[in-house]
């Protein structure tokens, strides 16, 4: 007979085991659905996973694209990561994005066509500002009036969508595109493109930023005081007051950490890859970044590797697509498998599953 | 496991050139391949394209790409692939396009409904659907009993407002008193957006919908709610036995054919191509039987002044919203004009988005 048991204290060995184990099980389950649909498992999970780095004929410019993808995933999810630690759940981050990228396209468009080396550090301070701006609303609301900032910050994403296609149709247009709904493209104003650092490499402003922030959250995480109060405050609730953690100060500053970091990335992609202020511009990376947060375990390091991962998934998707007809929505449920295998296997490291000998009465 | 990869990538690379004969042609979607409406229609395209050459020709997707880095990258994975021709199905690879056609400027892009060219190995191509909204606002406009068209648009550019304006224009030439309810996804494609807003319009007194964005949603709530409705692209009668009146229907086949053919020829060059009922790139889905004859008649007689050229549907007098005049009378709007329009005509009350 089978009978589950809580754990006294949750496995920590299956916390770090289950990601690689999802991955694993992914491939599996993920190879078995494309020989269900007629295509060889083995080649297609290469193509996934080997082929964006290490093919000859893709990997010169995969491998690139790859710090592209990544950086904004890796940038919005180590915010995100300090609240979720702190159970303040933002879930808005495509918002505070959306948002980042206006404030600093707006920025760069009111200086145009000036040259000028301060138009981007300007950018920059837009971007975090608006980011964070936009962030505090469900902050404010739930420290004054007590709002759940999953609801708040979720519904703001909608409101932020509306705000940016009026800003590519009216405001922020491009005077010489008549007809047209965007931006003038920033990458052809030189003082405001988020050019790469180093010709083919991917590297940009918005990969140096995440490297910043990945080392930062890990250093207050593990070192400062801030980062054991956020700690506290998520496993201890109670605790943490008569520790003398102010939970409204806690929720704006994860909130406000938060914002910042996913209106940067906004920035640094409306001005390098995404080019121009599009109303399709948000492309999903504010939701994608929670499951970045959670499959790296809520750890700087972890996010790394898990926004490398779903990066791949991406990019080699894209390739599955291409050379071997794979449909695009079996690359999606892929992708969602690694979640679902992630969170059926996290079952375990809570509870311990025991094979019990006989009947009991 | 070294040794496998390296002979697999090996292996990947020798097939290319194995088959030097053979055109390579990409296709990058905005929407997926089952949306039944626009990617549909270029993707019945594509394997017209397939069956027609055969072995001469290879053929490759991604769908769901969206604009900006994602499709940039999509067409450059596809140049560094070999692939040849790049057919690009949506006007908002613009800038996407272009950047990809400067570095790869041995591989030819076809841009559907593009409206940037900065290189010549780019030709842009689009359909006059204006003229086909035309045929469908005056069955609308004949058809409505609540005197009210529900109108599902997309983005706001100049080939859905020319749209909007020229089923406007047809519905109240039939129906004076007409009137045009106008919701904006700005999406092409979301299923739940666009029942949400055909609800809406319905709730609003519509008893006839018309969509420019490509799910069969709307056929479907309009099905369910008893009101006539326009299919888009794509014939989308099985969604909607009683509903759906007729549609646009996109026929890129021929096209596509003989730009690819072109291509082998080795006379393929940058073009810029608006193609109608004339040449066959659009045609009507088949009446439904709830049309009555005589008006079914009518709008076989439009299709066919249209495609012969004896009438044009902006063909003046026509105010601009505001009044102030915009077509002469006996004026036709010249294709410049329709290519950029950005404003509605007058009659339309919904205010125009910007």
């Amino acid at each position: 007979m089978i009978r589950l048991e809580k754990r006294k204290e949750p496995s920590k060995f299956w916390r770090i085991a289950n990601p690689f184990l999802a991955v694993a099980l992914t491939m599996f389950a993920g190879g078995v659905m494309f020989a269900m649909l007629g295509k060889d498992p083995i080649v297609a999970i290469r193509l996934i996973f080997f082929d964006p780095i290490f093919s000859e004929t893709f990997a010169s410019y995969s491998r690139p694209q790859l710090l592209i993808k990544s950086a904004p995933l890796i940038l919005i999810a180590v915010g995100l990561a300090i609240g979720f630690k702190a159970n303040v759940w933002n879930i808005g981050a495509e918002g505070q994005y959306i948002i980042g990228a206006l404030f600093g396209a707006g920025v760069a468009l009111a200086f145009f066509p000036a040259p000028g080396w301060y138009v981007f550090p300007l950018m920059v301070l837009a971007g975090a500002l608006g980011g964070f701006l936009w962030a505090m609303i469900p902050a404010i609301l739930k420290t004054r009036f007590n709002t759940n900032e999953i609801l708040v910050s979720l519904l703001l994403v909608y409101v932020a969508e509306r705000i940016l296609a009026a800003m590519a149709l009216g405001l922020m247009r491009n005077p010489d595109q008549p007809g047209f709904p965007g931006s003038r493209d920033l990458r052809r104003y030189e003082a405001a493109h988020n050019a790469e650092l180093i010709a083919n490499t991917g590297m940009h402003w918005g990969v140096v930023a995440a490297i910043i922030a990945v080392i930062f959250a890990y250093v207050m995480m593990t070192r400062h005081m801030l980062g054991f109060h956020v700690q506290l405050a998520g496993q201890a609730p109670r605790a943490a007051r008569f520790g003398g953690v102010a939970p409204a100060r806690l929720v704006v500053v994860c909130l406000g950490i938060a914002g910042a970091l996913a209106g940067l990335a906004g920035m640094f992609e409306v001005s390098g890859p995404g080019g121009q202020v599009r109303i399709e511009f948000a492309s999903g990376y504010g939701f994608t970044a929670i499951i970045v947060a959670f499959l790296g375990r809520l750890n700087p390091l972890g996010i790394v590797l898990a926004g490398f991962l779903l990066g791949l998934t991406y990019i080699g998707g894209e390739l599955g697509q291409m050379m071997l007809q794979l449909p695009g929505a079996a690359i999606q449920v892929f992708q969602g498998m690694l979640l679902f295998f992630l969170l059926a296997l996290d079952f375990q490291t809570n509870y311990r599953i025991r094979l019990t000998q006989g009947m009991r009465a | 496991m070294k040794k496998l990869l390296t002979a697999a990538v090996l292996s990947a690379a020798l097939a290319t050139p194995a088959l030097a004969d053979t055109t390579k042609v990409g296709f990058i979607y905005i929407g997926p391949v089952g949306d039944f409406g626009w990617t549909a229609g270029h993707d019945r395209a594509r394997q017209e394209l397939q069956d027609h050459f055969g072995d001469a020709v290879e053929t490759s997707i991604v769908e769901n790409v969206d604009y900006g880095a994602d499709a940039e990258r999509v067409m450059t994975q596809m140049a560094l692939s070999g692939t040849d021709m790049i057919f690009a199905a949506s006007f908002g690879y613009g800038p996407d396009v272009n950047a990809v056609a400067g570095r790869f400027p041995d591989v030819a892009f076809q841009h559907a409904t593009g409206y940037i060219q900065e290189h010549d190995n780019i030709s842009l191509f689009d359909a006059r659907f204006y003229e086909g909204r035309a045929v469908l606002g005056h069955i609308a406009g004949k058809m409505t009993e609540t005197n009210t068209i529900g109108y599902i648009a997309s983005y706001p550019i100049p080939a859905v407002v020319s749209g909007i304006n020229s089923a406007y224009l047809h519905a109240k030439a039939v129906n004076p008193d007409v009137n045009f309810r106008i919701i904006w996804t700005y999406s092409w494609f979301d299923p739940a957006l666009e029942a949400d807003a055909a609800e809406t319009l319905i709730e609003q007194g519509a008893d006839v919908i018309m969509q420019h964005t490509d799910s069969t949603a709307a056929v479907r709530v309009a099905e369910d709610a008893g009101v006539m409705a326009f299919g888009q692209a794509s014939d989308m009668v099985e969604f909607g036995p009683n509903a759906h009146l007729s549609a646009i229907v996109d026929r890129w086949a021929p096209y596509y054919i003989s730009r690819v053919q072109a291509l082998k020829d080795g006379t393929w060059e940058a073009q810029n191509s608006w193609m109608g009922f004339a040449e066959g790139i659009i045609e009507m889905a088949p009446w439904n039987d709830r049309i009555p004859a005589e008006l079914q008649e009518e709008a076989d007689g439009l299709i066919a002044a249209i495609a012969a050229g004896e009438y044009h549907p902006f063909t003046g007098p026509i105010n601009r919203q505001d009044g102030t005049p915009w077509l002469a009378d006996g004026e036709v709007a010249d294709d410049g004009a329709l290519a950029t329009m950005d404003f509605f005509v007058e009659g339309i009350t919904a205010e125009f988005p910007n």
